[in-house]
């Protein structure tokens, strides 16, 4: 596959990563289970007549989008993809809340309209008035990684020359409490809270001047074992003319369960010598979790940095060229991705 | 012609019109329609609407598939289940795993009829449930069932998304990342979507009527379908039988409105452009259209105008079968897809049923009764909300 250069990433998340121009500097602790979002004001993303009728999903995934368009001086991308895991459980839970409570009746259609997984990749087409490519993937934790994938796909077969991806989930406000409940009675639950937040990028096919970072593979993948990830991952690299040793940082979807076994055991073996570094306890889990990963992925090569709070051991390099992502959820739901300098 | 050609080698189908490709084959052939009033969900609306429902039970749906009576599937796990298992048994595939195999799914309604069911009230069920809600749960289950541990992704953009699974499968083939690929779709009938399309007041209290002058709005409907694709070289050196090709697809953004299409169909005429553009045809080569034509009074209008912006006054025969199915909103794009090839196979064009006048503004007649022709192309549109529009275009197995 050719390189994809990404020329901006942005994200909102339980951090304010919106506004922080230091990279991860004050770090935002968590009472009890939920990661809610730290919100800009999206005055000044989003008209207030449109902004109304959004849930928060909605407001935070075109007010992320629109910054990246902005900071990649783009106008209108040639394709919008996006990933959602949940999908817009806030209208979802209102229009069942309705028709629960009323016995089907007296309802209003506008949180169903709103409710479709579709939606921030339309309100974002919407807003843009853009005709061109738009998919949304609703695949778990795989949910960003399958946009990306396509992105990739398309810069690839010269489909689209820039285009806009990323990743929006929303806790909602009913059913994350029954999920926590039920993780909880898990014999190894997941100890992280649960989060919410909106990452986008743009990436193209030619590097640009603001290109800062490239993505060069990605591998998605439904099952994996302690036995074989280790196979797996050495594959991926080897596909993309790499070996471990020439990971300069490891980037892991650490988030205290059972699965934890998965990163360990690579954690363990060939990238023992390797920076590794964890973010869930920073921004929660959640299906598109993944893509604050991948945001600080393209920040520590951008500023050649890498914040305490992201590290697991205490392994350093001179420089980080490649670096390496993996996530999982449950076992399933498989990624690796690689990014490197440009 | 592309050299990397993808292939359709494989089909499988679960609708209200059959449990079986022969089955649906059969009902279209005889204009035998599986629109009928609501039989599984209780619903205050049973009596004014009518929809295109599978009438086994999740039980029943659940025995045939052998799983313990407390398992948790959706009823689109159900369904998702039996017509993929169908499409990869029709392809006579024996080890799933010997070649790239994926998996792309795609659902809008996921498991929201097992929710309905325990919201507001966590209890001893919820636990088992809970994790059957989001839309990759189904897919999960499939890839399963099937044995697909590597590429496995879900499509949700509303009632194009099967149309979309197919296109990813098809690039994903043609760029040689995967061999061989299980694409389709399901949708399981809920009170959520019952009540949200009739809140949207396009749900009809008769049969639908698609491109009638009088149409009243759509009959809703569950199924599932899958299409296994693969690359010529599996084909040829598996010797398959190929039922049919993925000629061209397309895919645009109306970007004019959440859920209504815009007036002149812009995103359905980018679509379809895209489509004949990516086949190398001219628009006259297409024999056959299968309409998306919900016979909601938007749809109908707005995909005929983006029709005739293509044809001018020549369009080619056309029609619905949506007044067979109901819409089956993200199955819809993959069952379409199913009826497209077996029209070819068959040189023949389905019936769109209930259509008695034209509407005034397109003058559009469409095919009323089973007709018989050489079909060489056949063109299948499928439009959702949130403006995603897909176009799909099929051609012969020679």
């Amino acid at each position: 596959m050719k390189p994809c250069y990404i020329n901006s990433a942005v994200s909102i998340s339980a951090q304010d990563t919106l506004k922080d121009s230091i990279f991860l500097e004050h770090i935002l602790s968590f009472e009890g289970k939920l990661a809610r979002a730290i919100h800009p004001n999206y005055k000044l993303f989003i008209s207030p007549i449109a902004s109304r009728r959004m849930a928060t999903g909605v407001k935070m995934g075109v007010a992320a989008a629109k910054k990246a368009l902005e900071l990649a001086k783009l106008e209108t991308p040639d394709a919008i993809i996006t990933g959602t895991g949940i999908g817009c459980i806030e209208d979802s839970e209102k229009f069942l809340n309705a028709i629960l409570d009323n016995d089907e009746q007296y309802l209003t259609p506008t949180s169903f309209i709103q409710s479709t997984h579709n939606t921030v990749g339309a309100q974002i087409a919407l807003t843009l008035k853009c005709k061109g490519y738009n998919v949304t993937y609703v695949q778990g934790a795989a949910s960003f990684e399958s946009a990306i994938l396509d992105a990739q796909l398309m810069l690839h077969e010269n489909e689209a020359n820039t285009i806009l991806v990323g990743g929006t989930d929303e806790l909602g406000k009913f059913l994350i409490n029954d999920i926590i409940l039920a993780e909880e009675a898990e014999e190894h639950p997941i100890l992280t809270p649960f989060g919410e937040g909106a990452h986008f990028f743009t990436l193209s096919s030619l590097k640009q001047n603001n290109s800062f970072c490239v993505l060069k593979g990605l591998k998605i993948f439904n099952k994996a074992t302690t036995e074989t990830i280790q196979t797996k991952v050495e594959a991926f690299l080897k596909e993309n003319h790499l070996i471990p040793e020439d990971i300069d940082a490891i980037i892991l979807g650490k988030n205290g369960d059972a699965f934890d076994i998965l990163y360990q055991s690579l954690q363990d073996s060939i990238f023992k010598y390797t920076p590794q570094l964890h973010y869930k306890h920073l921004c929660g889990e959640f299906f598109t979790a993944s893509a604050f990963g991948f945001w600080t992925a393209t920040i520590i090569i951008k500023q050649q940095y890498i914040p305490d709070v992201l590290k697991l051991n205490s392994i350093d390099k001179s420089g980080y060229k490649n670096v390496l992502l993996y996530n999982q959820l449950k076992g399933q739901q498989h990624s690796f991705t690689l990014l490197s300098s440009c | 012609m592309s050299q990397n050609r993808v292939a359709i080698t494989g089909m499988g189908i679960i609708s209200s019109i059959g449990n079986t490709i022969e089955e649906n084959l059969h009902a279209l052939l005889n204009s035998k329609k599986g629109v009928a009033p609501i039989v599984n969900i209780n619903t205050r609306h049973k009596n004014k609407i009518k929809v295109g429902e599978v009438l086994q039970t999740n039980a029943e749906l659940a025995k045939s598939l052998n799983l313990d009576k407390n398992n948790n599937y959706s009823r689109t796990a159900l369904l998702g289940c039996i017509a993929a298992q169908q499409a990869v048994k029709h392809a006579n595939i024996k080890d799933i795993e010997a070649l790239k195999t994926g998996l792309i799914s795609s659902t809008s309604v996921g498991g929201m009829d097992l929710t309905e069911k325990h919201f507001q009230n966590y209890n001893s069920e919820s636990r088992r449930l809970i994790n059957s809600h989001h839309a990759a749960d189904s897919t999960e289950k499939i890839a399963a069932l099937l044995g697909i541990t590597d590429f496995t992704s879900t499509i949700s953009t509303a009632c194009s998304s099967a149309a979309n699974a197919i296109i990813l499968g098809a690039r994903l083939i043609k760029s040689g990342q995967l061999d061989r690929v299980i694409v389709g779709g399901t949708d399981g009938l809920a009170k959520f979507t019952i009540n949200g399309f009739k809140t949207l007041m396009i749900l009809s209290d008769t049969d639908c009527t698609p491109f009638d002058a009088n149409r009243k709005g759509l009959n809703l409907g569950e199924a599932a379908a899958y299409l296994v694709l693969e690359s010529d070289a599996v084909v040829k050196q598996d010797n398959k039988t190929v039922l049919g090709y993925l000629a061209g697809y397309g895919n645009a953004n109306d970007a004019f409105h959440q859920t209504a299409s815009s007036e002149n169909g812009e995103g359905a005429f980018l679509a379809m452009s895209k489509a004949l553009k990516i086949a190398e045809l001219n628009p006259i080569d297409i024999n056959y259209i299968n309409a998306h034509g919900t016979a909601t009074p938007n749809n109908d209008l707005s995909e005929g105008k983006a029709i005739k912006r293509i044809y001018g006054d020549s369009v080619p025969d056309f029609s619905s079968t949506k007044a067979f199915t109901g819409h089956t909103l993200a199955a819809a794009g993959a069952i379409e897809a199913v009826y497209s090839i077996l029209a070819l196979q068959n040189d023949v064009m389905f019936p769109n049923l209930n259509f008695k006048t034209a509407i005034p503004e397109l003058s559009m007649v469409p095919i009323t009764e089973v007709t018989k022709k050489p079909l060489n192309y056949v063109l299948s549109n499928s439009f959702g909300f949130g403006g995603n529009c897909s176009t799909l275009i099929f051609s012969k197995g020679l």
